[in-house]
Formats: C-alpha cells, sequence, structure tokens
C-alpha cells in the first residue's frame, strides 16, 4: 500500500504514539486486502466499549491510548456491559463497574459520542449513496452497505478505532465496486424475520465478501436487522444485495431443509426461563411495533428489551415505552442481548429470542441454552 | 516462501491447525488461550505458544480485543498463518505484534497439525 510522506512519517511515529499505533493497524489491514492507498471516510463506528469482552488488556489499551488520542471523524460507539440507570439491579462486581466506567471516560476523552449502541444507522440519518464510512459492528456495516448503500469493509474493532483517529481507511474490498460472486435462492415461503436471520446465518457461512440473495422482493426494518446481524455472526461476508438477476456465478439454494438444518444449529432447548429482544437493538419504529403487538396482553416471564438511551427517551416521550412497560417489559438502554453480563448462569438456564446473534453469544459466550422463535410466536406463547 | 506477510517476525514451532474459521470472540477464552466453542474442531485445545494454521477469521469485530488481550496474558499463539486474512485478524495481529501470513493453497494443504516449522 502507498502511504503519502505524511502518513509514512505518522507510521515512523513523528506525531506521536496514537497515530503510529493507528497507521500500523492501517498498515496491516491495508495490506491483507490489496490496498493500493488510504482514503477519507466521514464517520466511524467503534466496537470493543463493552468490559466483559475487551476485558482488562483492552481497558488498559484505551486508558493509554486515550491520553493522546483524538477523533477526527464524527464516532459512534457500540453498547457497554450495563444500562447505567439501573446498574445498582444485577449484582455487577465494583471491579466490573470500575473497569466498565474507564472505558466510557477513555471513549469520551478521545471524542466519541455516547451513543453506546449497535445500531448507529437508525440514530443518525444515513449520508449520501456512496459515502465512505468504516463501522466495526459487523451488523452496522453490512446494514451500512446492504440498505444504507454506505461504503464500508466489515471493520474490526481496531480498524475503525484507527479510522476514528486518522479520518482514513484502505480503499478495499467492498470500497469499490462490488459484484457478489454467489446467489442465494430464498426458497422457504412465508419467511419471518427468525426465517431471515437463519438465512443470514447461513449465507455468511458459505458466501465470501458480498452476497446477492433471491427470490426476495423486499424486507422490512425487523427482518433487514435480523439477517445483518446473522451474517455477521456466521462469516465474513459484509453485503447483501437483492438481485433475482445476479450473474453471480455460483447458485445456492435455501429452503426448508437448509433453514431446518441451521436452527437444529443455534436452537438448544424448548423454552426459555426468561426472554430477551434486541440484538441488535431495537429502533423505535420496533418498539410501536411491539406495543401494538402485546395491546391488553402481558409477559408471564421476565422479557429484557435492549434499545439505545436516545430511542428510549423518544419512546417515552411517544409513550411506547410505558406501554411496553404495562406489559411486563424492562426497557435497557447503553447495552445489547449479546455479550451482556447480566444474563448469566446465575439469573437462568435459557432464553428465548428472535435473534440468531443474540442466541449464538448466549451460547457460546454465556454458557446459556436458547430457545429461538420469531417475535410473532413469543407474543403468542410468552403473554396472555 | 508464505505468499505474503501481513506482520513480520521470524517464528519457529509446532502447528495447531484448524479446518474451520476461528470467530476469536465467541470460541477462544482470552485469559486461557483454550478454544472453547464445542462444536470447533479445535475445541478444548490451547492455542498459546503455537503457530495456529486456520482458513480465516470470522464473526465479531471485538475478536481483535480477544486476540490482543491473548498476548497481554501470554496465551497468544507464537505465530498465525491462514489462507485469507480478514479484519479483524490482521489489525489484531498488528497490535499485538504477533506476526501473521498468508499461505499459498499448496503450502496451507501441506501443514499438518504437530508439524514443527520456521515461517519469516
Amino acid at each position: 500500500m502507498e502511504l503519502t510522506k505524511d502518513e509514512e512519517k505518522s507510521l515512523n511515529g513523528e506525531h506521536g504514539e496514537a497515530l503510529q499505533t493507528a497507521y500500523r493497524i492501517l498498515s496491516a489491514t491495508g495490506e491483507a486486502t490489496d490496498a493500493e492507498k488510504l482514503v477519507p471516510i466521514h464517520w466511524a463506528h467503534v466496537s470493543g466499549v463493552n468490559y466483559n469482552t475487551i476485558g482488562d488488556a483492552g481497558e488498559e489499551f484505551l486508558a493509554t491510548l486515550s491520553k493522546n488520542a483524538k477523533f477526527k471523524v464524527r464516532t459512534t460507539i457500540n453498547p457497554m456491559g450495563y444500562d447505567k440507570d439501573s446498574v445498582e439491579k444485577f449484582g455487577l462486581d465494583e471491579n466490573f463497574i470500575q473497569k466498565q466506567e474507564s472505558i466510557r471516560k477513555s471513549y469520551k476523552k478521545m471524542g466519541a459520542l455516547p451513543t453506546f449502541s449497535c445500531i448507529p444507522y437508525e440514530l443518525y440519518d444515513m449520508p449520501r449513496e456512496g459515502t465512505q464510512v468504516s463501522f466495526a459492528e459487523s451488523n452496522a456495516a453490512i446494514y451500512a452497505n446492504s440498505i444504507g448503500k454506505l461504503k464500508t469493509n466489515k471493520e474490526s474493532a481496531f480498524s475503525a478505532l484507527a479510522s476514528a483517529i486518522t479520518g482514513k481507511s484502505p480503499y478495499s474490498d467492498l470500497r469499490k465496486d462490488d459484484f457478489p460472486t454467489m446467489s442465494i435462492a430464498m426458497k422457504v415461503s412465508d419467511p419471518n424475520e427468525l426465517a431471515f436471520g437463519l438465512l443470514g446465518y447461513f449465507a455468511g457461512k458459505v458466501a465470501d465478501k458480498s452476497v446477492a440473495i433471491s427470490g426476495v422482493k423486499t424486507l422490512d426494518k425487523r427482518c433487514n436487522k435480523s439477517m445483518c446481524a446473522s451474517m455477521g455472526t456466521s462469516g465474513s461476508c459484509g453485503k447483501f444485495v437483492l438481485d433475482d438477476n445476479s450473474d453471480a456465478s455460483e447458485k445456492v439454494d435455501f429452503d426448508e431443509k437448509e433453514l431446518q438444518k441451521v436452527y437444529d444449529e443455534l436452537n438448544t432447548t424448548d423454552s426459555g426461563d426468561l426472554i430477551t429482544l434486541g440484538s441488535p437493538q431495537l429502533g423505535l419504529e420496533e418498539m410501536n411495533d411491539l406495543a401494538l403487538m402485546l395491546k391488553g396482553r402481558a409477559f408471564k416471564k421476565r422479557c429484557l428489551i435492549f434499545c439505545p438511551r436516545s430511542i428510549q427517551e423518544q419512546a417515552r416521550s411517544l409513550g411506547y415505552a410505558g406501554q411496553l412497560e404495562s406489559a411486563g417489559c424492562e426497557l435497557m438502554s447503553d447495552c445489547c442481548t449479546c455479550l451482556t453480563p447480566l444474563v448469566t448462569k446465575k439469573d437462568a438456564d435459557s432464553v428465548t429470542t428472535n435473534s440468531i446473534k443474540g442466541a449464538y453469544y448466549l451460547k457460546n459466550s454465556n454458557g446459556l441454552d436458547v430457545n429461538l422463535k420469531s417475535l410473532s410466536d413469543i407474543v403468542r406463547d410468552e403473554t396472555s | 516462501m508464505t505468499l505474503k506477510t501481513i506482520v513480520r517476525g521470524k517464528v519457529s514451532g509446532k502447528v495447531v491447525k484448524s479446518n474451520q474459521p476461528i470467530n476469536f470472540l465467541g470460541s477462544v477464552d482470552k485469559k486461557t488461550g483454550e478454544v472453547t466453542d464445542q462444536k470447533h474442531d479445535l475445541f478444548g485445545k490451547k492455542i498459546a505458544g503455537s503457530i495456529l494454521v486456520f482458513p480465516n477469521g470470522i464473526g465479531s469485530s471485538v475478536g481483535a480485543y480477544t486476540i490482543y488481550s491473548l498476548k497481554s496474558n501470554n496465551s497468544a499463539p507464537t505465530a498465525m498463518a491462514c489462507q485469507k486474512v480478514d479484519l479483524t485478524v490482521a489489525s489484531g495481529c498488528a497490535l499485538a505484534n504477533i506476526p501473521l501470513f498468508i499461505l499459498s493453497p499448496d503450502e496451507y494443504e501441506n501443514m499438518k497439525d504437530g508439524d514443527e516449522v520456521s515461517l519469516g
């Protein structure tokens, strides 16, 4: 990868340690993707905010970095480990809270917006089509490319952080014009968000950088988010296009049989002790939708709903938050189903959710059994 | 002899090889370097001190922090060698200073679990 004289100086440490670290990361990701140069990016979304996932080494790294790093572009950040308003309810230990607080402060010092959200695409209007951004958090990267028509690779926590500091990213892969080499035919009839989630998980496993999906006219927001999140979990694919006439050389079917295979891999029990909704976090439209579905009904079990704080505040002023709480939901912000320290073996053996991504991490990282159901089935079976 | 070097370094050691991609966040314990995903072919194995050979990284972007943490906890592989390099593995190895190589298809095929190899 060719660097300008100024970029070269930064890489050699002439502009300080923070920029040197950032350029070291970009050089490696540039080499790995055969980029010829760095290009400006206009928005970074950084993952690696939750102490549960980045640990002591991550906390210390960010504390050191933040001493002399400043973000150059708008930088939104992923969820952290808890809801700051209800942290005392969950019996987290003092060390966790202290380390999480340190991470929050490090990001603030570098200039991050305190979004604590995995759905930055619902907090801000999308920039003009084709705008280069740098999104870590796989569901957000895939959403930005596939629905937002922006340009980003499926960035890592460090490559997006380096882009936030430098305002640049290697020009490679999905940042250029991209044509899927595989097309998947959706053959499942009457698919809901769970089916699209399972399709995304399948697609992530078999596709390369991008994939075409045929047999699907349009997708609503819930289905889109479900598919983006599951695709990001299982693979390295960073984009999908709905296209019945793709000239991709490889064609694969996703039928009831394939769907069942993926479902059986992820679903490990018939019933959950509690319910979690929101991985990715729920947006305003989904909160409104759920409030309508729950009219006159109430959950028989504990039901946690994860949404960004700014959306919870809107939902509160519009009345949806109150309606959801009347139906027995607990609203949680700043954090997410995924990799939460709030739902562990101490609290439950199993969880019911409609999120494939949530299921994967609840099982693999939190060690819980998972019951996967569509939202309408959850409302039918778990409320009265 | 490697196709491409992403993070430089001269290393030798014993190969731990997987034929499955690795999601570092969901599947590897960042303290011990043990693979905890029951469905993975490396389940129960420790990757610390090995030349870790695998097709590519997948999944969470935060896996880069897992790689960095492994290094800080002295549980990291000595080096990694892949068929294709994703951004999570590339950036994690760059920050943790773990040598990282892309192998040609033949080299990848010929490298067997338990082999003693030198890279870089």
